[in-house]
């Protein structure tokens, strides 16, 4: 399967998982204008390679992975459209499927030129949210000073309260208030350590993890705020801080 | 060299410090407050091969800085009050985590041994620990401990005694980078701290509000030479300085654990299977509806049971004082002023208090207070609390003193407050009884219902309210998850007999002295004054007979004697002769928010002070007499005249 098709189906999934549903294939098929058998095959294999996870006539939901890189690619779509309908005044109707065209191609580096020249907007024309860059910075000139440090991608990373029980990961950074940072990182949760998700509660619930060989439980609110590595191989927060925390 | 001897236990919480404690301390304890601060300080003695050894119970902890009060108290325990040793209590089960706190606890250079506890369960686990090899990698004695079973002590206190003889510990050392850093804070540092100053020089670059106070108003120059190293620190690493000394005290942790660690083939204990049901979205609620039932009705009904044996005995008592001393004016005012307060205390307060504390910590030791905090946290969340408040919330409903006191359990001063704030508005059995006595009896049961409807409302809404005035940052839930096993009976009935005596001991002189003023105003005919100047509330804004006023005065110390007062000052207890319904529902929903009991305020002021139990206790008037006047103008029109 080409790439572009399915960062298409991440970013179809995704929109449909921002409103709190499961994608259900019927949906999805409509949204991308393809039929439904090609869409339960897709998604099957979507679900093989653990980006998403599928309960038939209910829909799928973008595990952890399938969520670091569904909000790679839906930031370069709503950073593209932010930049077609205010800078080059493009229909509000037409900036859609503009982006949608535009994004597969987008590089990262282009994507934090974008981000810069659009002042770090925080949504979209049709006021969605757009995903946080994966660096951990607050403003653009953290942004040129750690991109300086790393190689031509950026680290894929998506919030702990994205994970699903069983997905594992490494801490990559921690957006959240002084108070509750300390504490995380009091608790162990410090860049460069080692979770594994287990349990997430009903009703948007506290998360539980494992973490140094005990278990944590976060609120939901707070794990939102913790960005964590979701890649299977190579932990690219070590290009970024060659002096970095020690973590086998 | 003097011959008592000062041992600290220091440790993370759920590590089975104070199972230590207790059993080496066994009787000889005392459980008080950290002076000036609302957290428990337990210390006791114990005597070993002839000399006297004072032990005190620090409380569990993860780190030194000033995330919380319990963090401030031990770091400045051990620094000011020096203790010749502190024991350090670990879980051996999560080594790595545990020996994080070790390594900052040495930076502060005290004389260290480890206790490394719970070895047994962690075997279970799997794990195998080295405590010789530990000791050599942390350059301070380490010894294997099972504080339940009390293996392993006597060896502890041995080593103990004998370290007092030796030199304080090293700190171990971080990256080369860090401290060089470090060394050229250190050595400008001018100003004598009891802190060593390589710790001092460490919380400047992490930013410590309490040390930066210290150091930079004497000092000001000193804050752009930590600023400039810091900016060295975090260039080069791209995270702040928070985060790179965490990661190294981590690291240094992970390394040390795996070191002294290897691992065998682990059991699945029965306390795993529990786990597996308390998580389980399902069956982890059923589990919970089930435990907490009967944890209330069992704390309230062993209340009851207890608050009748001691009213009856006063009862008798009362007899027997008025025939001993014949019914005088004095011997009247003596029982009313006097007596009455102190009965008042005990049968309120102690009945239910006592079970209380036993049952929640045995909840806490046992592991499945997390379990139900896990559960409740988003449910809590609505009314600006988290997972953990769910306990004192709910035991507010059968009384609020030991709802006060148990929000405790939160971590910050700020979600303490809160805490206590939204359980003294939950409707405890005294004021059901006006609502059900009143309102349900006298109006209907659907209107019993609608106050009841009404409070939670004004329960959810103050709770918002409480959340965005009060100051510092809101922190949601960050909790360990503990294993399932058996709490030790003799620890926490040892500890909740010493809470009981200190609660009565503070808490008992403010209800007798409530009672006292009130009492004595009655006699001098203050009442009548305070009555008519009450009026153009009670009677004009709330529309209630004139003789709710003295009724709503005496309601404070006890109100579900409210109705009895107000029926025999009426003299008639058949309450539709002398109240339209209206009246009654206004009167039960006044008696409802108005005021803390006594109880329950002598509990606020002994955990947050008399400002902010003044605070509470005054949102709370105006709250209730601004409502109860909006209720009885809105009541008609909801089909109540």
């Amino acid at each position: 399967m080409s790439s572009e098709s399915v960062e298409e189906y991440l970013e179809a999934i995704y929109s449909i998982n921002e409103r709190g549903e499961k994608a259900k294939n019927q949906e999805l098929a409509e949204n991308l204008k393809v039929s439904p058998p090609s869409i339960t095959q897709m998604v099957k294999r979507m679900a093989n390679e653990g980006l998403v996870e599928y309960e038939p006539y209910k829909g799928a939901a973008l595990t952890g992975k399938g969520n670091a890189l569904a909000q790679k690619v839906v930031r370069k779509h709503r950073l593209l459209e932010r930049f077609l309908y205010d800078y080059l005044k493009l229909p509000f109707e037409k900036v859609h499927d503009e982006a949608c065209r535009m994004e597969h191609s987008l590089s990262d580096e282009t994507t934090a030129a974008l981000c810069k020249a659009l002042d770090n907007p925080d949504v979209c024309p049709d006021n969605l949210p757009i995903p946080h860059c994966s660096l951990g910075v607050d403003d653009c000139e953290q942004c040129e000073e750690a991109r300086s440090k790393i190689d031509v991608e950026t680290p894929l990373t998506t919030q702990l309260s994205r994970l699903h029980p069983g997905e594992e990961g490494v801490v990559a950074y921690i957006h959240s208030g002084r108070h509750s940072g300390k504490r995380l990182q009091d608790m162990g949760l410090t860049p460069g350590t080692h979770i594994k998700m287990v349990n997430a509660a009903p009703f948007k619930g506290p998360v539980e993890i494992e973490v140094r060989g005990t278990s944590l439980a976060l609120g939901r609110g707070l794990a939102a705020h913790v960005y964590i590595n979701v890649e299977d191989e190579g932990q690219p927060w070590k290009r970024i801080h060659p002096h970095g925390p020690h973590h086998s | 060299m003097s011959d008592k001897i000062t041992i600290g236990l220091a440790g993370n919480a759920n590590v089975g410090k104070s199972v230590i404690f207790n059993q080496l301390t066994g009787l000889h304890q005392h459980v008080g407050n950290w002076p000036g601060k609302t957290v428990e300080r337990a210390e006791g003695t114990l005597v070993f091969e002839g000399r006297e050894i004072e032990i005190i119970d620090l409380p569990g902890i993860y780190s030194l800085s000033t995330y919380s009060i319990e963090e401030i108290v031990s770091r400045e325990y051990i620094a000011v009050e020096h203790p010749d040793v502190i024991i350090n209590v670990v879980d051996a089960g999560a080594l790595e985590r545990n020996l994080a706190f070790t390594v900052q606890l040495m930076e502060l250079e005290p004389r260290l041994v480890l206790a490394v506890n719970q070895i047994d369960l962690a075997e279970n686990k799997g794990i195998i620990i080295d405590t010789e090899e530990l000791g050599k990698q942390l350059g301070a004695p380490a010894l294997p401990t099972v504080a339940i079973k009390g293996t392993g002590l006597t060896d502890l206190v041995a080593t103990a005694v004998k370290m007092t003889e030796s030199a304080s510990i090293n700190p171990i050392l971080y990256g080369s980078e860090i401290e060089e850093s470090i060394e050229t804070i250190k050595d400008k540092i001018e100003v004598q701290t009891p802190y060593p100053a390589r710790w001092v020089a460490i919380k400047l670059l992490e930013r410590d509000d309490e040390i930066e106070e210290i150091l930079y108003d004497a000092h000001p120059e000193l804050r752009e030479i930590v600023e400039q190293e810091r900016i060295k620190m975090e260039s080069a690493h791209g995270h702040d300085f928070g985060s790179i000394i965490a990661s190294e005290r981590f690291a240094l942790a992970h390394r040390i654990a795996s070191n002294a660690t290897s691992h065998i083939e682990p059991q699945k204990s029965i306390g795993e299977k529990i786990e597996d049901i308390a998580s389980h979205p399902v069956l982890g609620y059923v589990m919970m509806i089930v435990s907490i039932l009967s944890v209330f009705y069992s704390i309230f009904s062993f209340g009851d049971w207890l608050a009748g044996l001691i009213d009856t005995f006063f009862a008798v008592t009362h007899t027997a004082y008025f025939n001993a001393l014949g019914e005088t004016w004095t011997t009247t005012f003596f029982w009313n002023a006097v007596v009455d307060g102190f009965i008042g205390g005990m049968v309120v307060a102690v009945p239910y208090i006592g079970p209380f504390y036993l049952v929640l910590s045995l909840l806490e030791d046992s592991g499945y207070l997390a379990r139900v905090a896990y559960l409740m946290d988003s449910a809590m969340h609505t009314i600006g609390l988290h997972g953990k408040g769910f306990i004192p919330v709910m035991l507010g409903f059968g009384c609020n003193v030991p709802a006060v006191l148990g929000a405790r359990i939160m971590e910050t001063e700020r979600e303490r407050l809160i805490c206590a704030f939204v359980a003294s508005l939950v409707p405890c059995a005294a004021r059901s009884i006006v609502i059900m006595g009143l309102v349900a009896t006298y109006v209907g049961f659907k209107w019993a219902v609608l106050l009841y409807v009404i409070d939670f409302f004004l329960i959810f809404i103050l709770g918002r309210i409480a959340y965005k005035v009060a100051p510092d940052e809101p922190v949601g839930l960050i909790m360990e998850m503990p294993g399932f096993r058996l709490p030790n009976l003799s620890t926490t009935g040892t500890r909740t007999w010493f809470k009981l005596r200190m609660f009565i001991k503070e808490a008992m002189p403010i209800m007798v002295a409530g009672n006292f003023i009130v009492q004595l105003a009655s006699v001098l005919g203050l009442l009548d004054v305070i009555e008519g100047i009450m009026s153009p509330i009670t009677v004009g804004w709330l529309g209630l007979p004139s003789a709710a006023g003295v009724v709503l005065i005496f309601g404070i110390l006890r109100k579900e004697l409210t109705l009895i007062l107000l029926g025999s000052l009426a003299g008639t207890m058949d309450f539709s002769t002398f109240m339209t319904p209206a009246q009654m529902m206004v009167f039960a929903f006044v008696v409802m928010v108005y005021v803390p009991c006594v109880s329950t305020i002598a509990a606020l002021v002994k955990e947050f002070g008399y400002t902010k139990a003044g605070i509470i206790s005054a949102v709370e008037v105006i709250v209730a007499v601004v409502l109860g006047g909006v209720l009885l103008r809105v009541l008609p029109f909801i089909g109540l005249a």
